[in-house]
């Protein structure tokens, strides 16, 4: 690992600790897997703040929600297929139904797992979060992101669901950036065509636009690290001033982040798009960076997907 | 130290009856809804709310209330009717359940009225709830109760299990499961459906204190919960026999009476037999 690169659930492990300090009524659980999320760092230093609730994410969705009522702000962490997918009745009805002040961290998302294969790869979380009243739905795309978004959730009432990575990936932030909740960061500014990503893709998508602008094409690349609530505002101004978009997802393409821009653009500027994301299929064992060449995630892919949308911009232009 | 104030187990049982009587006219009205449930879980919400839960009616989030979780939302008629005979909402209310727009909901919504301390109706989830705040309140040292209330068929749900691993790990005194077992649930059974005895041994066997009661016989009732109050380091079970439609004969142990409501004939007959006593 290069000093300039770290994983996202070491963020959310440094926000975590901070929480510890700074506010007392944080609490953290996790199903035997806090090593793996690195709430572990927060279980050293506060071991009676930490709870742990044993291989049963339902119980823990619902004890999170119990600590909630009595007045915590309980972190409740593991992978985020099993946390998502296990305790998604428990999300539904005993989280967002009751709109508890609860912070779900789903670690080793998207395919970062690897060589543990489809079964532990988190493909359709961010369309389970996205889709439950009351949630709110972050993706950080590096580990300061991740640190900045742990701490912001915990003042930010209501259930909260951050999505990490297990895998170092470049630092693209700065501490000094400001962090908002629902504020998507435009990242490059460009006319041609909009990237918009979330997650550890916001890098590929950087590069991407730096490939295109020597071809002479300027993409905007847009982190947009809140899902839920989307800044639509942001997105629909891409959508006005490129007149192409192009999402970029470690996930399903089903309903995630490219869902949730194409809802927001359709309604109000729509414009020819094209979705970089998993194509409805599940992972598979492998080191995880072949498996972002082999499921067409890599900059490469983006780059193509830009200028599939260039042509369809083009053609929608002449019409 | 709590108080044990000697109860009146006569007066607890005229207001159950009082209850019955009431619960089944709001589903009547309503036109849907589980008497059965509701009926069979009438006097261990009695002795709760008339005799053993710390609570105050003028003050529905006092913080150092005792906290009842009623985790088999289909018996929330039972809820709904103690909570205005209490005094938490206007009695008039009761009328609305389950009509839009109205705070009654089929099940229960959390706060929707005063009183109303979690949502229920996905089966299986009060117990991990009770168990979280009861994980507060240690930090905070504060001493409340968390009562939560199951159904025997509710029980078949892994959740449950998950829970009960979890209160005695944690050596939550403060949880007192009570578990309606009345025998019955929606197709039948419980025996049949998927047998869940024996149920004692069970709770015994995930570390639980573990009291087996008629669960209609309010001095029972009363003597379990101020036994299981005594018990520290591990958390109790209070296995309470019950009958499922309790009180009204033609209900008694007839599945059929799971999910319906009585009809005016049903509702006058049913209202005889209860006020007889």
């Amino acid at each position: 690992m290069s000093a300039t690169e770290k994983p996202t659930r070491d963020g959310f492990g440094e926000g975590l600790l901070e929480l510890g300090k700074t506010h007392p009524a944080v609490v953290a659980l996790s199903g035997d897997l806090e090593d793996s999320a690195r709430a572990v760092w927060f279980k050293k230093q506060y071991p009676q703040r930490f709870f742990s609730v044993g291989i049963a994410e339902e119980d823990m969705i619902g004890t999170a929600a119990g600590l909630a009522i009595g007045g915590k702000i309980p972190f409740a962490c593991s992978f985020s297929q099993f946390i998502t997918a296990k305790g998604l009745e428990q999300l539904r009805m005993a989280v967002c139904y009751q709109n508890l002040n609860v912070k779900v961290a789903g670690s080793h998302g998207g395919l970062s797992v690897g060589a543990d294969g489809a079964t532990a790869e988190a493909l359709e979380e961010l369309t389970h979060m996205r889709c439950l009243p009351h949630m709110t739905v972050i993706v950080p795309c590096d580990a300061m992101e991740a640190k900045k978004a742990t701490i912001a959730s915990a003042d930010y009432p209501g259930p909260v669901f951050l999505r990490l990575g297990r895998n170092p990936v470049p630092l693209l932030t700065k501490e000094s950036d400001p962090f908002r909740i629902g504020q998507a960061v435009v990242l490059r500014q460009g006319e041609d065509v909009s990237l918009i990503a979330c997650g550890i893709l916001v890098a590929h998508a950087l590069q991407a636009a730096e490939q295109l602008a020597k071809e002479g094409i300027h993409a905007r690349v847009i982190n947009v690290h809140t899902i839920k609530p989307l800044d639509t505002a942001t997105l629909i101004a891409a959508a006005k001033e490129t007149a192409a978009l192009v999402t970029v997802e470690e996930h399903t393409v089903l309903g995630g982040l490219g869902g949730a821009v194409a809802e927001a653009v359709v309604q109000n500027h729509p414009v020819p798009m094209r979705f970089v994301g998993v194509q409805d299929r599940f992972g598979t064992s492998g080191d995880p960076k072949d498996l972002l060449r082999a499921f067409h995630l890599m900059p490469e892919d983006i780059l193509q997907a830009a200028k599939e949308v260039l042509r369809a911009k083009q053609e929608h232009l002449v019409r | 130290m709590r108080q044990t104030i000697k109860p009146d187990v006569k007066e607890l049982t005229r207001m159950a009856s009082q209850l019955r009587q009431t619960i089944l006219k709001m589903i009547a009205k309503a036109g849907s809804g589980h008497p059965g449930g509701s009926l069979s879980m009438t006097d261990l919400i009695v002795a709760l709310y008339g005799y053993k839960l710390r609570h105050d009616p003028k003050r529905p989030d006092w913080p150092e209330r005792d906290l009842f979780f009623l985790s088999k939302g289909h018996g929330c008629p039972a809820l709904y009717a103690i909570l205005a005979h209490y005094g938490y909402f206007p009695e008039e209310e009761l009328a609305t359940l389950r009509r839009y727009p109205t705070k009654l909901q089929g099940h229960p919504e959390r706060w929707s009225v005063p009183g109303v301390e979690i949502a229920a109706g996905s089966l299986g989830q009060g117990l991990s709830m009770a168990n979280g705040v009861a994980l507060a309140d240690r930090l905070d040292n504060r001493q409340r109760r968390i009562f939560c209330l199951m159904g025997d068929g509710e029980i078949q749900e892994g959740q449950v299990w998950e829970a009960a691993m979890t209160s005695s790990h944690h050596r939550l005194d403060a949880v007192c499961a009570i578990i309606d077992a009345n025998q019955l649930q929606q197709n039948g059974p419980v025996r049949e459906i998927q047998n869940i005895e024996p149920l004692a041994d069970k709770w015994r066997a995930f570390g639980w204190h573990t009291l087996e009661i008629d669960g209609h016989d309010m001095a029972q009732i009363v003597q379990a919960y101020n036994e299981a109050e005594k018990i520290k380091g591990k958390p109790q079970a209070i296995v309470a026999r019950t009958i499922k439609g309790k009180g009204v004969s033609f209900m008694e142990l007839n599945p059929a009476w799971h999910g319906v409501a009585p009809k005016p004939d049903e509702l006058e007959k049913a209202l005889q037999e209860l006020s007889r006593g």
